[in-house]
Protein backbone atom coordinates (compact mmCIF):
# COMPACT_ATOMS: atom_id res chain seq x y z
CA UNK A 1 0.00 0.00 0.00
CA UNK A 2 2.78 2.37 1.26
CA UNK A 3 3.88 2.69 -2.69
CA UNK A 4 0.88 3.64 -3.99
CA UNK A 5 0.14 6.44 -1.43
CA UNK A 6 3.17 7.71 -2.26
CA UNK A 7 3.35 8.07 -5.90
CA UNK A 8 0.12 9.28 -5.83
CA UNK A 9 1.21 12.21 -3.02
CA UNK A 10 4.10 12.64 -5.59
CA UNK A 11 2.10 12.93 -8.78
CA UNK A 12 -0.38 15.43 -7.11
CA UNK A 13 2.20 17.03 -5.40
CA UNK A 14 3.91 18.05 -8.93
CA UNK A 15 0.12 18.59 -10.24
CA UNK A 16 -0.96 20.78 -7.12
CA UNK A 17 2.51 23.15 -7.39
CA UNK A 18 1.61 23.36 -10.70
CA UNK A 19 -1.97 24.10 -10.75
CA UNK A 20 -0.64 27.03 -8.06
CA UNK A 21 2.13 28.45 -9.22
CA UNK A 22 1.11 28.82 -12.68
CA UNK A 23 -2.73 28.48 -13.63
CA UNK A 24 -3.90 30.05 -10.44
CA UNK A 25 -4.69 33.85 -11.35
CA UNK A 26 -3.07 36.31 -8.90
CA UNK A 27 -5.17 37.74 -6.10
CA UNK A 28 -5.98 41.55 -6.25
CA UNK A 29 -5.66 42.16 -2.55
CA UNK A 30 -2.51 40.00 -1.92
CA UNK A 31 -0.75 39.30 -5.35
CA UNK A 32 1.85 36.81 -5.45
CA UNK A 33 2.12 36.18 -1.40
CA UNK A 34 -1.13 34.40 -1.14
CA UNK A 35 -0.13 31.03 -2.52
CA UNK A 36 1.60 30.38 0.46
CA UNK A 37 -1.93 29.24 1.10
CA UNK A 38 -1.81 26.40 -0.98
CA UNK A 39 0.84 24.44 1.45
CA UNK A 40 -0.67 26.39 5.00
CA UNK A 41 -4.10 25.70 4.35
CA UNK A 42 -3.68 21.42 3.62
CA UNK A 43 -0.86 21.68 6.44
CA UNK A 44 -3.02 23.32 9.21
CA UNK A 45 -6.28 21.15 8.48
CA UNK A 46 -3.99 18.13 8.55
CA UNK A 47 -2.50 18.84 11.58
CA UNK A 48 -6.13 19.24 13.50
CA UNK A 49 -7.60 16.11 11.71
CA UNK A 50 -4.45 13.64 12.11
CA UNK A 51 -4.33 14.86 15.82
CA UNK A 52 -8.10 13.27 15.96
CA UNK A 53 -7.22 10.57 14.08
CA UNK A 54 -4.70 9.92 16.58
CA UNK A 55 -6.45 10.48 19.10
CA UNK A 56 -9.18 8.06 18.39
CA UNK A 57 -6.79 5.29 17.34
CA UNK A 58 -5.17 6.04 21.02
CA UNK A 59 -8.46 5.57 22.94
CA UNK A 60 -9.18 2.24 20.46
CA UNK A 61 -6.07 1.09 21.81
CA UNK A 62 -6.85 1.87 25.21
CA UNK A 63 -10.43 0.60 25.59
CA UNK A 64 -10.00 -2.56 23.51
CA UNK A 65 -6.49 -3.22 24.33
CA UNK A 66 -5.80 -3.35 20.55
CA UNK A 67 -1.93 -3.29 20.07
CA UNK A 68 -2.09 -1.90 16.37
CA UNK A 69 -4.29 0.70 16.71
CA UNK A 70 -1.77 1.97 19.56
CA UNK A 71 0.99 1.62 16.78
CA UNK A 72 -1.25 3.71 14.78
CA UNK A 73 -1.38 6.64 17.07
CA UNK A 74 2.80 6.69 17.87
CA UNK A 75 3.05 6.56 14.11
CA UNK A 76 0.42 9.32 13.52
CA UNK A 77 2.46 11.76 15.80
CA UNK A 78 5.94 12.68 14.16
CA UNK A 79 3.66 13.31 11.30
CA UNK A 80 1.04 15.44 12.77
CA UNK A 81 3.85 17.67 14.45
CA UNK A 82 5.76 17.69 11.15
CA UNK A 83 2.88 19.38 9.74
CA UNK A 84 1.59 21.72 12.76
CA UNK A 85 5.10 23.20 12.87
CA UNK A 86 4.76 23.52 8.63
CA UNK A 87 1.21 25.19 9.00
CA UNK A 88 2.74 27.86 12.10
CA UNK A 89 6.13 28.53 9.83
CA UNK A 90 4.44 29.23 6.00
CA UNK A 91 2.09 31.09 8.52
CA UNK A 92 4.32 33.46 9.75
CA UNK A 93 6.11 33.54 6.37
CA UNK A 94 2.38 34.53 4.93
CA UNK A 95 2.04 36.62 7.74
CA UNK A 96 5.16 38.80 7.64
CA UNK A 97 4.09 40.35 3.96
CA UNK A 98 0.23 40.83 4.53
CA UNK A 99 -0.08 41.31 8.55
CA UNK A 100 4.11 43.29 8.89
CA UNK A 101 4.57 40.51 11.38
CA UNK A 102 5.97 36.61 12.01
CA UNK A 103 4.02 36.61 14.79
CA UNK A 104 0.74 38.02 16.05
CA UNK A 105 -0.94 36.28 19.66
CA UNK A 106 -3.88 35.64 17.88
CA UNK A 107 -6.69 32.91 19.02
CA UNK A 108 -5.94 30.98 16.43
CA UNK A 109 -2.22 30.79 16.42
CA UNK A 110 -1.75 30.38 19.86
CA UNK A 111 -4.10 27.28 19.64
CA UNK A 112 -1.96 25.89 17.14
CA UNK A 113 1.18 26.38 19.25
CA UNK A 114 -0.77 24.84 21.87
CA UNK A 115 -0.83 21.67 19.44
CA UNK A 116 2.50 21.60 18.27
CA UNK A 117 3.54 21.55 22.14
CA UNK A 118 0.55 18.85 22.65
CA UNK A 119 2.13 16.55 20.22
CA UNK A 120 5.59 17.22 21.28
CA UNK A 121 4.44 15.96 24.79
CA UNK A 122 3.16 12.90 23.40
CA UNK A 123 6.28 12.20 21.69
CA UNK A 124 8.31 12.95 24.89
CA UNK A 125 6.12 11.05 27.29
CA UNK A 126 5.80 7.78 24.82
CA UNK A 127 9.85 7.75 24.94
CA UNK A 128 10.50 8.75 28.13
CA UNK A 129 8.69 5.25 28.97
CA UNK A 130 10.63 2.35 28.85
CA UNK A 131 8.11 -0.37 28.85
CA UNK A 132 5.87 0.06 25.13
CA UNK A 133 2.37 -1.09 26.56
CA UNK A 134 2.62 1.28 29.55
CA UNK A 135 4.04 4.50 27.05
CA UNK A 136 1.08 3.72 24.74
CA UNK A 137 -1.49 3.77 27.30
CA UNK A 138 0.06 6.45 29.03
CA UNK A 139 0.37 8.68 26.03
CA UNK A 140 -3.31 7.59 25.21
CA UNK A 141 -4.87 9.43 28.19
CA UNK A 142 -2.76 12.68 26.92
CA UNK A 143 -3.92 12.27 23.88
CA UNK A 144 -7.38 12.17 24.86
CA UNK A 145 -6.74 15.06 27.16
CA UNK A 146 -5.60 17.12 24.67
CA UNK A 147 -8.16 16.57 21.89
CA UNK A 148 -10.06 19.23 23.64
CA UNK A 149 -7.93 21.93 22.12
CA UNK A 150 -9.05 20.82 18.36
CA UNK A 151 -12.10 22.04 18.05
CA UNK A 152 -10.73 25.39 19.75
CA UNK A 153 -8.14 25.95 17.19
CA UNK A 154 -11.22 25.19 14.15
CA UNK A 155 -13.34 27.70 15.83
CA UNK A 156 -11.32 30.37 16.92
CA UNK A 157 -11.63 32.69 13.80
CA UNK A 158 -15.17 32.62 14.81
CA UNK A 159 -15.80 32.69 18.81
CA UNK A 160 -12.68 35.46 19.12
CA UNK A 161 -12.86 36.93 15.43
CA UNK A 162 -9.09 38.08 15.81
CA UNK A 163 -6.43 38.70 12.99
CA UNK A 164 -6.52 35.40 10.87
CA UNK A 165 -9.07 35.87 8.53
CA UNK A 166 -12.02 33.37 8.39
CA UNK A 167 -12.15 30.22 6.32
CA UNK A 168 -12.77 30.69 2.73
CA UNK A 169 -14.13 27.11 1.97
CA UNK A 170 -17.20 26.38 3.18
CA UNK A 171 -19.15 23.53 2.40
CA UNK A 172 -21.98 25.38 1.26
CA UNK A 173 -20.14 27.46 -1.67
CA UNK A 174 -16.71 29.87 -1.28
CA UNK A 175 -15.50 32.57 -2.73
CA UNK A 176 -12.41 31.65 -4.40
CA UNK A 177 -11.95 31.70 -7.81
CA UNK A 178 -12.06 28.25 -9.52
CA UNK A 179 -8.19 27.43 -10.56
CA UNK A 180 -7.29 28.23 -6.87
CA UNK A 181 -9.96 26.47 -5.50
CA UNK A 182 -8.47 23.06 -7.53
CA UNK A 183 -4.83 23.44 -6.48
CA UNK A 184 -5.84 23.77 -3.36
CA UNK A 185 -7.77 20.76 -3.32
CA UNK A 186 -5.33 18.92 -5.57
CA UNK A 187 -2.70 19.95 -2.86
CA UNK A 188 -4.83 19.03 0.15
CA UNK A 189 -5.21 15.26 -1.39
CA UNK A 190 -1.24 15.60 -1.79
CA UNK A 191 -0.86 16.01 2.00
CA UNK A 192 -3.08 13.42 2.94
CA UNK A 193 -1.64 10.96 0.87
CA UNK A 194 2.10 11.81 1.55
CA UNK A 195 0.53 11.82 5.44
CA UNK A 196 -1.15 8.53 5.02
CA UNK A 197 2.06 6.80 3.45
CA UNK A 198 4.55 8.34 6.02
CA UNK A 199 2.52 7.01 8.34
CA UNK A 200 2.41 3.34 7.16
CA UNK A 201 5.68 3.08 6.38
CA UNK A 202 6.49 3.98 10.09
CA UNK A 203 3.74 1.84 11.12
CA UNK A 204 5.09 -1.31 9.53
CA UNK A 205 8.59 -0.25 11.20
CA UNK A 206 7.41 -0.13 14.28
CA UNK A 207 5.57 -3.45 14.14
CA UNK A 208 8.38 -5.05 12.68
CA UNK A 209 10.42 -4.02 15.77
CA UNK A 210 8.29 -4.67 18.61
CA UNK A 211 6.94 -7.86 16.93
CA UNK A 212 11.28 -8.70 16.04
CA UNK A 213 11.06 -11.89 18.43
CA UNK A 214 7.81 -13.30 16.95
CA UNK A 215 8.10 -16.32 13.93
CA UNK A 216 6.32 -14.79 10.89
CA UNK A 217 9.20 -11.71 11.39
CA UNK A 218 12.04 -14.17 11.35
CA UNK A 219 10.37 -15.75 8.15
CA UNK A 220 9.98 -12.41 6.32
CA UNK A 221 12.34 -12.90 3.04
CA UNK A 222 13.91 -9.31 3.72
CA UNK A 223 14.92 -10.66 7.45
CA UNK A 224 16.58 -13.82 6.22
CA UNK A 225 18.69 -12.81 4.01
CA UNK B 1 -13.12 -2.97 60.69
CA UNK B 2 -15.55 -0.34 60.37
CA UNK B 3 -15.25 0.76 56.71
CA UNK B 4 -14.88 4.19 55.92
CA UNK B 5 -17.41 7.06 54.36
CA UNK B 6 -16.20 9.20 51.52
CA UNK B 7 -16.15 12.10 53.58
CA UNK B 8 -14.03 10.58 56.40
CA UNK B 9 -11.35 9.13 53.98
CA UNK B 10 -11.12 12.09 52.22
CA UNK B 11 -10.32 14.25 55.44
CA UNK B 12 -8.40 11.40 56.71
CA UNK B 13 -6.10 11.44 53.28
CA UNK B 14 -6.26 15.55 53.68
CA UNK B 15 -4.84 15.52 57.56
CA UNK B 16 -2.39 12.91 57.01
CA UNK B 17 -0.96 14.75 53.33
CA UNK B 18 -1.02 17.76 55.80
CA UNK B 19 1.05 16.25 58.61
CA UNK B 20 3.43 15.23 56.27
CA UNK B 21 3.64 18.33 54.62
CA UNK B 22 4.37 20.61 58.28
CA UNK B 23 7.05 17.89 59.03
CA UNK B 24 9.00 18.80 55.74
CA UNK B 25 8.23 22.86 56.07
CA UNK B 26 11.62 23.24 53.75
CA UNK B 27 9.64 22.14 50.53
CA UNK B 28 6.14 24.32 51.39
CA UNK B 29 8.56 27.48 51.75
CA UNK B 30 10.89 26.52 48.55
CA UNK B 31 7.47 27.03 46.54
CA UNK B 32 7.07 30.03 47.98
CA UNK B 33 9.78 31.52 48.30
CA UNK B 34 10.61 30.72 44.38
CA UNK B 35 7.35 32.46 43.42
CA UNK B 36 8.79 35.40 45.57
CA UNK B 37 12.12 35.52 43.55
CA UNK B 38 10.73 35.09 40.19
CA UNK B 39 8.36 38.02 40.41
CA UNK B 40 10.51 40.21 41.79
CA UNK B 41 12.96 39.53 39.35
CA UNK B 42 10.59 41.09 36.49
CA UNK B 43 11.26 44.77 37.50
CA UNK B 44 14.74 44.33 38.08
CA UNK B 45 14.61 42.20 34.30
CA UNK B 46 12.90 45.22 32.60
CA UNK B 47 13.14 48.42 34.74
CA UNK B 48 11.71 50.05 37.23
CA UNK B 49 9.06 52.20 35.63
CA UNK B 50 5.21 51.88 37.40
CA UNK B 51 3.42 52.32 34.07
CA UNK B 52 5.02 49.66 32.40
CA UNK B 53 4.85 47.02 35.71
CA UNK B 54 1.53 48.27 36.48
CA UNK B 55 0.03 46.64 32.90
CA UNK B 56 2.33 43.22 33.72
CA UNK B 57 1.54 42.78 36.82
CA UNK B 58 -1.36 40.06 36.72
CA UNK B 59 0.70 38.27 33.88
CA UNK B 60 4.02 38.24 35.73
CA UNK B 61 2.09 37.17 39.24
CA UNK B 62 0.26 34.75 36.93
CA UNK B 63 3.47 33.21 35.17
CA UNK B 64 5.41 32.82 38.70
CA UNK B 65 2.43 31.02 40.51
CA UNK B 66 1.68 28.72 37.21
CA UNK B 67 5.58 27.90 37.52
CA UNK B 68 6.19 27.74 41.01
CA UNK B 69 3.06 25.06 41.46
CA UNK B 70 4.96 23.14 38.57
CA UNK B 71 7.31 23.23 41.07
CA UNK B 72 6.04 20.99 43.56
CA UNK B 73 3.91 18.82 41.10
CA UNK B 74 6.60 15.51 41.07
CA UNK B 75 6.46 15.80 45.05
CA UNK B 76 2.52 15.28 45.06
CA UNK B 77 2.66 11.13 44.54
CA UNK B 78 6.79 10.30 44.26
CA UNK B 79 6.97 9.75 48.07
CA UNK B 80 3.84 7.19 48.50
CA UNK B 81 5.24 5.64 45.38
CA UNK B 82 8.44 5.47 45.99
CA UNK B 83 7.86 3.79 50.02
CA UNK B 84 5.07 1.53 48.71
CA UNK B 85 2.01 3.51 50.31
CA UNK B 86 0.47 4.30 46.94
CA UNK B 87 0.27 0.78 46.12
CA UNK B 88 -1.75 -0.02 49.49
CA UNK B 89 -4.20 3.06 48.65
CA UNK B 90 -4.90 1.20 45.45
CA UNK B 91 -6.50 -1.69 47.66
CA UNK B 92 -8.80 0.66 49.66
CA UNK B 93 -12.32 -0.81 48.71
CA UNK B 94 -13.34 3.04 48.22
CA UNK B 95 -12.86 4.89 45.12
CA UNK B 96 -9.17 5.68 44.26
CA UNK B 97 -10.81 8.98 42.72
CA UNK B 98 -11.85 10.35 45.86
CA UNK B 99 -8.24 9.66 47.45
CA UNK B 100 -6.89 11.62 44.62
CA UNK B 101 -8.88 14.18 44.91
CA UNK B 102 -7.99 14.44 48.78
CA UNK B 103 -4.17 14.51 47.90
CA UNK B 104 -5.03 17.44 45.25
CA UNK B 105 -6.70 19.44 47.71
CA UNK B 106 -4.02 18.62 50.27
CA UNK B 107 -1.40 19.74 47.35
CA UNK B 108 -3.34 22.93 46.60
CA UNK B 109 -3.55 23.48 50.39
CA UNK B 110 0.25 23.28 50.77
CA UNK B 111 1.51 24.95 47.40
CA UNK B 112 -1.49 26.51 46.18
CA UNK B 113 -3.15 28.54 49.11
CA UNK B 114 0.37 30.07 50.40
CA UNK B 115 0.83 31.68 46.41
CA UNK B 116 -2.76 33.30 47.26
CA UNK B 117 -1.84 34.50 50.21
CA UNK B 118 1.48 35.95 49.53
CA UNK B 119 0.38 37.27 46.20
CA UNK B 120 -0.92 40.64 47.36
CA UNK B 121 1.97 41.35 48.94
CA UNK B 122 4.13 41.09 45.47
CA UNK B 123 1.00 42.71 44.12
CA UNK B 124 1.92 46.11 46.26
CA UNK B 125 5.44 45.53 44.83
CA UNK B 126 3.73 46.34 41.16
CA UNK B 127 1.89 48.96 42.08
CA UNK B 128 -1.46 47.28 41.64
CA UNK B 129 -4.39 49.21 43.13
CA UNK B 130 -7.09 47.73 45.80
CA UNK B 131 -9.79 46.38 43.50
CA UNK B 132 -6.78 44.58 41.40
CA UNK B 133 -5.38 42.99 44.00
CA UNK B 134 -9.07 41.88 44.99
CA UNK B 135 -9.81 40.53 41.52
CA UNK B 136 -6.27 38.93 41.77
CA UNK B 137 -6.74 37.47 44.53
CA UNK B 138 -10.42 36.07 43.28
CA UNK B 139 -8.98 34.72 40.47
CA UNK B 140 -5.77 33.25 42.06
CA UNK B 141 -8.47 31.53 44.72
CA UNK B 142 -10.45 29.94 41.48
CA UNK B 143 -7.36 29.05 39.31
CA UNK B 144 -4.20 27.76 41.51
CA UNK B 145 -7.12 24.57 42.43
CA UNK B 146 -7.43 23.99 38.50
CA UNK B 147 -3.62 24.45 37.92
CA UNK B 148 -3.02 21.13 40.96
CA UNK B 149 -5.98 19.49 39.28
CA UNK B 150 -4.02 19.19 36.00
CA UNK B 151 -0.79 18.99 37.35
CA UNK B 152 -1.97 15.60 39.52
CA UNK B 153 -2.84 14.03 35.87
CA UNK B 154 1.05 15.10 34.70
CA UNK B 155 1.87 14.15 37.66
CA UNK B 156 0.28 10.55 37.43
CA UNK B 157 1.39 10.40 34.16
CA UNK B 158 5.00 10.62 34.90
CA UNK B 159 5.25 8.67 37.89
CA UNK B 160 8.81 7.16 38.61
CA UNK B 161 10.10 8.33 35.06
CA UNK B 162 13.59 9.43 34.96
CA UNK B 163 13.51 13.44 33.87
CA UNK B 164 10.22 13.46 35.34
CA UNK B 165 9.96 16.97 35.82
CA UNK B 166 11.16 18.84 33.23
CA UNK B 167 8.55 16.29 31.18
CA UNK B 168 5.30 17.20 33.66
CA UNK B 169 6.38 20.66 32.71
CA UNK B 170 6.25 19.87 29.22
CA UNK B 171 2.85 17.94 29.39
CA UNK B 172 1.27 20.04 31.96
CA UNK B 173 1.84 23.92 30.69
CA UNK B 174 0.23 23.85 27.34
CA UNK B 175 -3.28 22.38 29.22
CA UNK B 176 -2.82 25.47 31.42
CA UNK B 177 -2.88 28.04 29.41
CA UNK B 178 -6.21 28.45 29.25
CA UNK B 179 -6.83 28.93 32.97
CA UNK B 180 -3.08 32.05 32.76
CA UNK B 181 -5.54 33.81 29.87
CA UNK B 182 -8.96 33.84 32.05
CA UNK B 183 -6.75 34.49 35.65
CA UNK B 184 -4.83 37.61 33.85
CA UNK B 185 -7.29 38.51 31.65
CA UNK B 186 -9.63 39.35 34.82
CA UNK B 187 -7.05 41.69 36.73
CA UNK B 188 -6.30 43.01 33.20
CA UNK B 189 -10.04 43.75 32.81
CA UNK B 190 -10.61 45.20 36.14
CA UNK B 191 -7.37 48.02 35.88
CA UNK B 192 -8.94 48.36 32.14
CA UNK B 193 -12.13 48.88 33.65
CA UNK B 194 -14.16 46.14 31.58
CA UNK B 195 -16.40 43.81 33.47
CA UNK B 196 -14.58 41.32 35.47
CA UNK B 197 -17.35 38.82 36.18
CA UNK B 198 -17.42 36.97 32.77
CA UNK B 199 -13.05 36.27 33.44
CA UNK B 200 -13.88 34.77 36.81
CA UNK B 201 -17.02 33.00 35.69
CA UNK B 202 -15.04 31.23 33.00
CA UNK B 203 -12.47 30.16 35.57
CA UNK B 204 -15.15 29.06 37.79
CA UNK B 205 -16.36 27.00 35.27
CA UNK B 206 -13.17 25.33 33.85
CA UNK B 207 -12.79 24.99 37.78
CA UNK B 208 -15.75 22.90 38.11
CA UNK B 209 -14.85 20.64 35.20
CA UNK B 210 -11.53 20.20 35.96
CA UNK B 211 -12.91 19.14 39.81
CA UNK B 212 -15.13 16.65 37.79
CA UNK B 213 -12.70 15.29 35.51
CA UNK B 214 -8.76 15.50 36.47
CA UNK B 215 -9.11 12.60 39.68
CA UNK B 216 -11.22 10.11 37.81
CA UNK B 217 -8.33 10.72 34.63
CA UNK B 218 -5.44 10.79 37.38
CA UNK B 219 -6.72 7.73 39.06
CA UNK B 220 -7.05 5.93 35.73
CA UNK B 221 -3.43 7.15 35.16
CA UNK B 222 -1.99 5.80 38.45
CA UNK B 223 -3.17 2.72 37.40
CA UNK B 224 -1.52 2.67 34.02
CA UNK B 225 1.84 4.45 36.00
CA UNK B 226 1.16 1.25 38.91
CA UNK B 227 1.10 -1.77 36.33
Amino acid sequence: MVPWFAWSAVILFVAGLYISFFVAPTDIQQSEAYRIMFIHVPASILSMFIYLVMAGYAALGLIFNTRLSSMMASALAPTGALLAFLSLWTGALWGKPMWGAWWVWDARLTSELILLFLYLGFIALHASIDDPRRADRASALLAIIGSVNVPIIYFSVQWWNTLHQGASVKFTGTSMHVAMQQGMYTMMLAVWLYAIAVSLLRVRCIILERECKAQWVSELVEVRQ
Amino acid sequence: MNKLSLIGLLSLVIRRDLVLAMRRRADVLTTLIFFVIVVSLFPLGVGPEMDMLRKMAPGVVWVAALLASMLSLGRMFSADYLDGTLEQMMLVPQSLSILVLAKILAHWMVSGLPLVIMAPVLGLQFDMSAQALWVLIAALLLGTPILSMIGAVGAALTLGLRGGGALVSLLVLPLCIPVLVFGAGAVEAVVSGTSVSSHLSLLGALLVIALVFTPWVTALALRISME
